[in-house]
């Protein structure tokens, strides 16, 4: 949450900073400019790839990052790491390949939605596929709370996140059940034509329509969390579950709507990943939510803030490494970022007090 | 009489697994099924419950890629007893013979040198990895160790190319392995010379000896000064850390312990199957073995072997039976999809279904560590961490 930051001293000049570093930090500041400055040289020598790059970055950063708010709303408050969420999200683009298709369980309710069809009614289709999507994840994951997590609620770190990954391997396989081993298209829906003139760079509709989607739910999630009761409610439970049950804060219903709005942004997130790359798969909850799992480590697990900059992080370092490194270094590239993150700086970088209580010393 | 107690059960378990060839051959006979291969693989992976059982049921850390010192242990095999480094030709002791006499391209090693530096080399990743990592906490360690237990086959995956070197071969993954064997012993004993593929018994007797060891470093550990010093990190890190144990020295020992005997059930498991690919270390094999140790009882031995056998049996025999009768019954009612349905694919969904109820009702496991299944049934917020504590301190 992002109210429990901690009051950091703030030194007052950067070369104070400078001097009361560790050699931790120097060292990592080093290996971060020079990576930067390779990807500078990169992007002097071939301006268009490296701007189109981080068009893609950014788009993929955006479905991390909603993603990554479900992994630290949950985390600030109950502090355990929902390993189902990545599944969740699976759960989620499965439910709005669903819609688009028409037809649930045998029943055909409308001719599917495909890529030839009117303007209109691919609106009316992307529409209604994110608001499905969104309210049955909302509910699955308050389901999975109540079930798996509430009566572990004074049980050991440890075993409820056991109970996390037995649930994570039951809903991928329940999508595995449900569309089978292999990966399934998505009509393509939202064009992939480039909107800018030139050919040089290339941000087409796809980019803009998932930024375009983001946006307002982010400015939504951070109006609720800042401005309503129940916003209200939820900070006050993740600084301190007693003292807000004495205040007459219904905590048990509070958990349950943080884990309600990890799931609508978890279901968003899974259609708009769908729509963006044209296909999906039963086990892509598992790397997509180790990713957003990472950019909420690094933007500081328990801070809001902190998760979208960190999904939209992964998202460029993820591009960045498909173009320069080589596809098949990616999951190495972010899970090294995971593991040094962890080890040199467990809060983040906007990490605030319940990491650093999840972090050790 | 406490003497025959006391022993009376380990000494029945371990006589009735040393004359295992002989009942088989004997269930051979009367049922026509043989144990003699999905038995070894059973064995293999209670060293590696057994292993992770140092870890997490001692230690109390959750170690959630515990598959990487598998993968370690399988390719420090397939490196130092297969014809993979094609630029070199060494051989020592080795069963890998060439017809024409000539010398052998790659490394060949005798397995029980390999064998020994497999252990080596994961304890010494082990070391490496938990340096570092071990002062995380709680959920925060076991995320790191799921980091590093998906970096390291996918490292192994990307490896056939490292600046124009071959280190891994890639996803094919390395072939032909050498046999482990005696060359040295008289042909009488031809079995023994060179394990083959149709004579299992020297395969099952090799790693019952390993799961012995294994068995043995673990009885005697749990009761000396380090298994003292893992309960107490496990209860309360900082009131041990006061009683001038030092927490990261105590967590690197089960570490580090873990690590070895998951490299050795690796190299033997790469000699066995003869051919390794990264495909073969998931994330799955670890949740798997984290299932074994869950289910048997954290940090009780006879619970953990049990536990690799009943997670292994249904894997082997009780899933496929499942299929088989719910497909009979699909057919019997005329369902499709029921007559059609593939169980032993969906094994995990299964799997996930039994660790979320384990911890729901019985976390201790089957057989229970008394002490183990006191801490998990501690409902006082405000004493302990790890496995030991409650979820909010």
């Amino acid at each position: 949450m992002a109210t429990g930051e901690v009051t950091k001293g703030r030194s007052g000049s950067l070369l104070d900073s400078a001097r009361a570093s560790s050699w931790q930090t120097r060292i990592a500041l080093v290996v971060t400019a020079f990576l930067l400055v390779l990807l500078l040289v990169q992007a002097v020598r071939d301006p268009a790839q490296f701007f189109s790059q981080l068009v893609i970055g950014v788009t993929n950063g955006a479905i991390i990052a909603l993603v990554a708010l479900g992994y630290t709303l949950v985390y600030g408050i109950i502090e355990l790491i929902n390993f189902a969420h990545g599944d969740n999200f699976m759960i989620g683009s499965f439910v709005g390949l669903t819609v688009l298709s028409g037809t649930f369980a045998g029943i055909g309710l409308f001719s599917p939605i495909t890529g030839d069809a009117g303007t209109l009614l691919k609106v009316v289709g992307v529409l209604l596929a994110l608001a499905v999507a969104m309210a049955v994840c909302g509910c699955l994951n308050v389901a999975i709370e109540r079930v798996a997590y509430k009566p572990l609620r004074n049980a050991p770190r440890l075993a409820v996140l056991i109970t996390a990954i037995g649930m994570s391997f039951i809903l991928q396989n329940l999508g595995l059940i449900w569309k089978g081993p292999a990966q399934v298209p998505f009509p393509e829906l939202v064009s992939s034509a480039n909107i800018l003139p030139t050919d040089a760079i290339i941000f087409r509709w796809k980019d803009l329509f998932v930024l375009g989607m983001t946006v307002p739910l982010l400015l939504g999630l951070s109006y609720f969390i800042r401005n309503t009761r129940q916003g209200k409610a939820m900070r006050a439970v993740a600084q301190d579950k007693e003292a807000a049950s004495m205040v007459g804060i219904n905590v048990n219903q509070t958990i349950s709507i943080t884990f309600l709005l990890g799931g609508i942004l978890a279901g968003a997130s899974g259609v708009m990943f769908g729509l963006f790359n044209g296909i999906t798969v039963f086990n892509v909850g598992f790397f997509q939510g180790l990713y957003a799992f990472t950019a909420a480590v690094l933007g500081g697990i328990g801070n809001l803030t902190g998760a979208v900059v960190g999904g939209f992080l992964i998202g460029i370092i993820g591009a960045m490494t498909d173009q320069y490194i080589g596809v098949e270094w990616t999951s190495i590239m972010i899970f090294s970022v995971l593991v040094l993150v962890l080890v040199f700086r467990p809060r983040g970088l906007l990490g605030d007090r319940s990491a650093v209580q999840g972090g050790g010393s | 009489m406490t003497l025959l107690r006391k022993y009376a059960l380990p000494v029945t378990l371990i006589g009735a697994a040393l004359l295992f060839p002989l009942w088989n051959s004997f269930l051979e006979g009367a049922f026509d099924v043989n144990l003699m291969y999905p038995v070894i693989v059973v064995t293999v992976y209670i060293m590696l419950a057994l292993g992770l059982n140092i870890v997490v049921g001692f230690a109390g850390l959750l170690d959630l890629g515990f598959v990487a010192f598998y993968a370690l242990g399988a390719y420090v095999v397939g490196w130092l007893a297969s014809g993979h480094f094609q630029q070199v030709s060494v051989a020592f002791g080795t069963t890998a013979t060439s017809i024409t006499g000539e010398e052998v391209p790659g490394i060949h090693l005798s397995f029980w040198i390999v064998l020994v530096l497999a252990g080596a080399f994961a304890a010494l990743c082990g070391v490496i990895i938990g340096a570092p990592t071990l002062r995380l906490r709680g959920d925060y360690l076991a995320i790191v160790t799921l980091g590093f237990g998906e970096i390291i086959p996918r490292f192994f995956q990307n490896g056939d190319d490292l600046g124009g070197f071959n280190l891994t071969n890639g996803t094919i993954g390395i072939k032909a392995i050498d046999s482990p064997g005696f060359p040295f012993l008289p042909d009488a004993l031809s079995a023994w010379q060179r394990f083959g593929t149709l004579e299992l018994y020297p395969w099952f007797y090799t790693i019952l000896v390993m799961v012995l060891a294994t068995i043995y470093v673990n009885v005697r550990l749990q009761n000396s000064r380090l298994g003292r010093a893992w309960i107490s990190v496990r209860e309360d890190e900082t009131a041990a850390a006061a009683m001038g144990i030092n927490p990261v020295t105590t967590k690197l020992w089960a570490y580090a312990l873990g690590a070895t005997f998951g490299g050795f059930a690796g190299a033997f498991y790469g000699a066995f199957i003869k051919n390794i690919f990264p495909t073969s270390f998931s994330f799955n094999v670890s949740i798997f073995i984290l299932l074994m140790v869950v289910l048997g009882g954290m940090g009780n031995i006879y619970g953990v072997i049990l536990g690799a056998i009943v997670i292994q049996g249904t894997n082997f025999y009780l899933l496929p039976q499942i299929k088989t009768w719910v497909n009979s019954i699909g057919q019997a009612v005329g369902n499709q999809t029921l007559a059609t349905v593939d169980i032993p694919k969906y094994s995990f969904f299964i799997f996930g279904i039994m660790l979320v109820l384990m911890m729901l009702f019985r976390p201790e496991g089957i057989i229970p560590n008394r002490q183990r299944a006191e801490e998990l049934h501690d409902e006082n917020p405000g004493s302990g961490d790890a496995m030991g504590g409650p979820v909010r301190a």
